[in-house]
């Protein structure tokens, strides 16, 4: 790895040069310009690059240089679960009978690719214990919407069209709020109380008749479990509310608590955390949503069902809140989580959970007297501590977390939840050994030394990375989104 | 239990335990509730070995026809198009697919430039400003692109011509649904929009018009004369774009589009039952920020260094939280270093040889089906595909094509009610003439 600037792909381009290869025509030559009319047929050429195959291969190659993945190093990123990301996923989603297979081919061709569909819906009602399964969602966020559109249309179908309030505790994630507003509700915000959990006085006092649904994560994103989750399950379900559970932190209560008996009617999980999708770089996720009979009536279209052995679509659910997605949903992704899940079996998935929860809490405890931890329970997946006595000595948590990288680890999710000042978010995931999570320990304790003793070292970091920080005001302030050739600039 | 993704020894346990202070792993969960805790064992499958359950899902998929050992003439929105053998060496570069959202540019600059020569690529293609870093698909893209239209106009109502995608204009129902938008479709005429209803359908209430280029019957509309005409009242002009087709076709930047979107499977990304696609967007810079996703943005550091952050993020989601207007976080960022690799791969001269094959074979196929008799629908522009009028449903005609290896096109009765034993071939330049013939040949056979 070295610190000049890496090219761009546009820069090591030389006319004339390609790395395609494309058959002979081997039908008659057409001439475009009488096919077209002259102001359908393009002009110019995309300025796409001219490169040789292995040109490409070495430019991407010296990017993935550039680029820290869990299989580089650990990477605690709060919230997200980056666990290992087996390779049987990645071979099995290759094979050409899921691989090639066209969404729209007749059913009797597809019998395969259903059956998983099917099984992997029955697992995962079993591992949530929710009645029925949609695969449809592509992402967590995706999933969210869905399922309140299926909220808001169950209320609507009651009657009750006046429940326009989400309620949604400070702590959840960002795009709770977002997703109820994309489906058209108001959102309510529940404060937490001093033990990091929903403060069920303020949330007695804010649902009512215009409740539609409480969001809510569980463990929280604090990494604590919800204890009076039956309580508040009464609160909105009272007031005639529905609850939805927010599935990301589902690594932390596998075999041990399911959605479905907490009280839930709706779930998301994301497949691409929980049962190792991969992440991907930032995507594709899948975001299947879990309901109870109830709000079964509501689910996109289509509805897969299997009648004697025979696995179809049904398209005609009159009550259905319609398409959420061309075709059925994030397939390449889900078949890897399913993947998953076969490989774990019962005994598995239960001690994917024991192991991730005993990684942070034994994270939590050994950090517990270096950084302060706002919350002293025992916690779940993850845990969240506070930068607030290393920002009284002029370190911020940004800086500990860019200090963190010249030791080769991804830094912890940072400044979330909103409910901690200078948060610090590690979920450490059960796939670390106890040598991983001790070295992360161990410069994590030198780094709130090093606040300490010599600050301008933190405060400086990273050292050893390809690239400093970076500009992120100029970045904004004046938007270079693409690359334009220099000749192009000058032009302009 | 041991398990080769779980790597804590009896020793580590105990351990670590003894670090916490307690005595059993059991005593972490004693925040859960006697009541919702569960005691029993999942009822799923037991776990199986690698082998024995490569061996179990292999030959789950070898139930299925795919596209390999089935010669396919099924597009319809997702299409078996050349993927150059690079494109999964590149991203299975596990350093990439293993990252999450580059959060830290410091140790992401791999991800966040491969991001950065994507938007540029998009631009390139559509000859747009701006592009993001992906969506879900095309269909979720348009979906978000109305919505972002109605937002930006503060309009309700979307017109959306008959001649997308039906799938497509479902998800688009199902989005403006969510924030109370009205979605009218305009009907199709000759397999194109109907220009007339455009212009009675189209008010000053009109957010947007949503075309697609080329459309769902192959044809390529008349985009600049439905720009000018939506314009002039004040909507957007929103176009689902093949960017395939782009290699030839004027890109919609060029024709008025203010916003085109479409998605990029047919660049390197397989139909994989469809799903993980890749979704596009792009727009002007006008509306550069009102637009959904994440962009990646130029920058440099502390000693001057070029370097690549996530930028303009104060439109995003996790920002904006309750006034967002798109809630997309998670994209499709495999599959956009995947379609760029291919675009990489075809580059300049490849994108433009790729389109004009698919339109050779195109014109081939068609010749080809009038020569046997077979009414050809539509007089207009072909880019891939062709409507061909049957005798017998196309369900019937589909099966018998099975049996001789073929995988025939899209039954268009079953979205379009008027346009039973009408079939949808596409014909991409992965087809040979040998599997055109048969496929023309096999079908006059069953149509005698």
């Amino acid at each position: 790895m070295h610190k000049d600037n890496q090219p761009l792909i546009f820069e090591i381009t030389k006319a004339g040069r390609i790395g395609y290869s494309l058959p002979e025509l081997d039908v008659p030559e057409i001439d475009l310009s009488s096919h077209f009319p002259e102001g359908l047929l393009r002009k110019e050429s995309p300025e796409l690059p001219e490169v040789s195959e292995l040109d490409i291969m070495r430019h991407y190659t010296a990017l993935s240089n550039r680029n820290h993945g869990v299989d580089t190093g650990f990477y605690p990123l709060g919230s997200c679960t980056m666990k290992y990301n087996p390779k049987i996923n990645e071979a099995v989603a290759r094979f050409p009978g899921f691989a090639n297979i066209h969404p729209l081919q007749d059913e009797s061709t597809v019998q395969g690719a259903m059956e998983m569909m099917f099984d992997l819906q029955e697992h995962l009602e079993e591992i949530t214990g929710m009645d029925e399964v949609t695969l449809q969602p592509a992402a967590g966020a995706h999933g969210e919407w869905t399922a309140l559109m299926m909220i808001r249309a169950f209320h609507e179908a009651n009657g009750e069209s006046h429940r326009t309030k989400v309620l949604v505790p400070d702590s959840a994630h960002g795009t709770n709020p977002a997703s109820a507003t994309v489906a058209g509700f108001d959102t309510v915000t529940v404060k937490s109380n001093e033990f990091g959990l929903v403060d069920i006085d303020d949330l007695k006092s804010k649902v009512g008749s215009d409740t539609a649904a409480l969001m809510l994560t569980n463990p929280n994103t604090l990494g604590l479990f919800e204890e009076d989750i039956l309580q508040m399950a009464e609160i909105v379900h009272g007031v005639g509310g529905k609850l939805y559970y927010d599935g990301a932190n589902l690594n932390a209560v596998m075999a041990k608590a399911r959605p479905g008996d907490m009280g839930f009617d709706a779930v998301h999980l994301n497949l691409h955390k929980t049962f190792t999708g991969p992440h991907g770089g930032g995507g594709p996720g899948s975001g299947p949503v879990g309901v109870t009979k109830e709000l079964a009536p509501f689910l996109p279209k289509p509805i897969l069902i299997k009648e004697n052995d025979r696995y179809t679509f049904q398209y005609d659910v009159p009550q259905s809140i319609g398409r959420v997605k061309p075709f059925y949903g994030n397939f390449g992704i889900y078949l890897r989580a399913y993947t998953y899940i076969r490989s774990m079996g019962p005994d598995g998935l239960k001690a994917v959970t024991e192991n991730a929860v005993l990684n942070a809490n034994y994270m939590m405890r050994r950090l517990e007297p270096y950084f302060d931890l706002p919350y002293t329970q025992h916690c779940k997946h993850e845990f969240v501590l506070s930068g607030r006595r290393q920002k009284k000595l002029g370190v911020r948590t940004l800086d500990m977390a860019k200090r963190l990288l010249d030791f080769g680890f991804h830094p912890p999710t940072i400044y979330f939840p909103l409910n901690v000042e200078e948060a610090i978010m590690i979920e450490p995931t059960e796939t670390e050994s106890k040598e991983t999570l001790d070295s992360f320990i161990d410069t994590m304790i030198q780094i709130a030394k090093e606040a300490e003793e010599n600050p301008e070292i933190v405060q400086e970091a990273p050292h050893t990375t390809v690239i400093n920080r970076l500009d992120e005001t100029k970045a904004a302030r004046q938007p270079v989104l693409r690359y334009t050739k220099e000749e192009e600039l000058v032009k302009a | 239990m041991k398990h080769r993704y779980i790597p804590m020894t009896e020793t580590d346990r105990e351990e670590m335990l003894s670090a916490i202070g307690i005595a059993t792993v059991d005593e972490l969960f004693e925040d859960i509730p006697e009541k919702v805790r569960f005691k029993g064992e999942l009822n799923i499958k037991p776990a199986k070995a690698e082998s024995a359950l490569t061996k179990e899902l292999a030959q789950l998929a070898a139930k299925n026809a795919d596209a390999r050992t089935y010669a396919s003439f099924l597009g319809a929105g997702v299409y078996d198009h050349y993927k150059p053998i690079i494109v999964d060496h590149v991203i299975s570069r596990s350093e990439f697919y293993t990252a999450y959202t580059p959060y830290q540019p410091e140790i992401s600059q791999g991800e966040l430039q491969a991001i950065f020569e994507f938007q540029t690529m998009i631009c390139e293609l559509t000859g747009m400003d701006i592009a993001n870093s992906s969506m879900y698909d095309g269909g979720t893209s348009l979906a978000e692109a109305g919505t972002m239209a109605a937002g930006h106009t503060r309009r309700k109502k979307i017109l959306v011509s008959e001649t997308v995608h039906p799938e497509a204009r479902d998800v688009v129902t199902s989005y403006a649904a969510g924030q109370f938008i009205d979605v009218v479709t305009i009907p199709h005429k000759d397999g194109v929009t109907d220009l007339a209803l455009l212009e009675e359908l189209l008010d000053d209430k009109t957010a947007a018009v949503l075309v697609q280029y080329p459309n769902f019957f192959g044809q390529v509309e008349d985009i600049q004369k439905i720009g000018d005409i939506t314009h002039e009242k004040g909507g957007l002009l929103v176009v689902s774009a093949n960017p395939l087709a782009l290699g030839v076709l004027t890109p919609p930047g060029k024709l008025g589009a203010d916003i085109t979107v479409g998605d990029a499977q047919p660049f390197g990304i397989s139909e994989q039952f469809g799903g993980p696609h890749c979704g596009y967007f792009a727009t002007t810079k006008k509306l550069m920020r009102k637009m959904p996703g994440r962009l990646v943005g130029e920058t440099t550091d502390s000693e001057g260094r070029r370097g690549y952050v996530l930028t303009l993020q104060a439109r995003e989601q996790h920002i904006r939280r309750d006034k967002a207007t798109s809630n997309i976080c998670s994209n499709q960022a495999l599959n956009a270093l995947a379609a760029s690799v291919a675009m990489t791969a075809l580059g300049k001269a490849g994108t433009k040889e790729i389109a004009y094959q698919n339109i050779a074979k195109t014109a081939y196929a068609k010749s080809a089906f009038e020569k046997a008799g077979f009414e050809v629908k539509y007089g207009g522009h072909h880019f891939n595909e062709i409507v061909v009028v049957l005798k017998k449903p196309v369900k019937e005609v589909n099966a018998k094509l099975l049996e001789k290896g073929i995988i025939g096109g899209y039954d268009l009765g079953l979205t379009y009610p008027e346009l039973s034993n009408h079939v949808l071939i596409a014909v991409t330049e992965q087809r040979t003439k040998e599997e055109i013939d048969a496929l023309v040949q096999e079908m006059e056979a069953l149509h005698a």
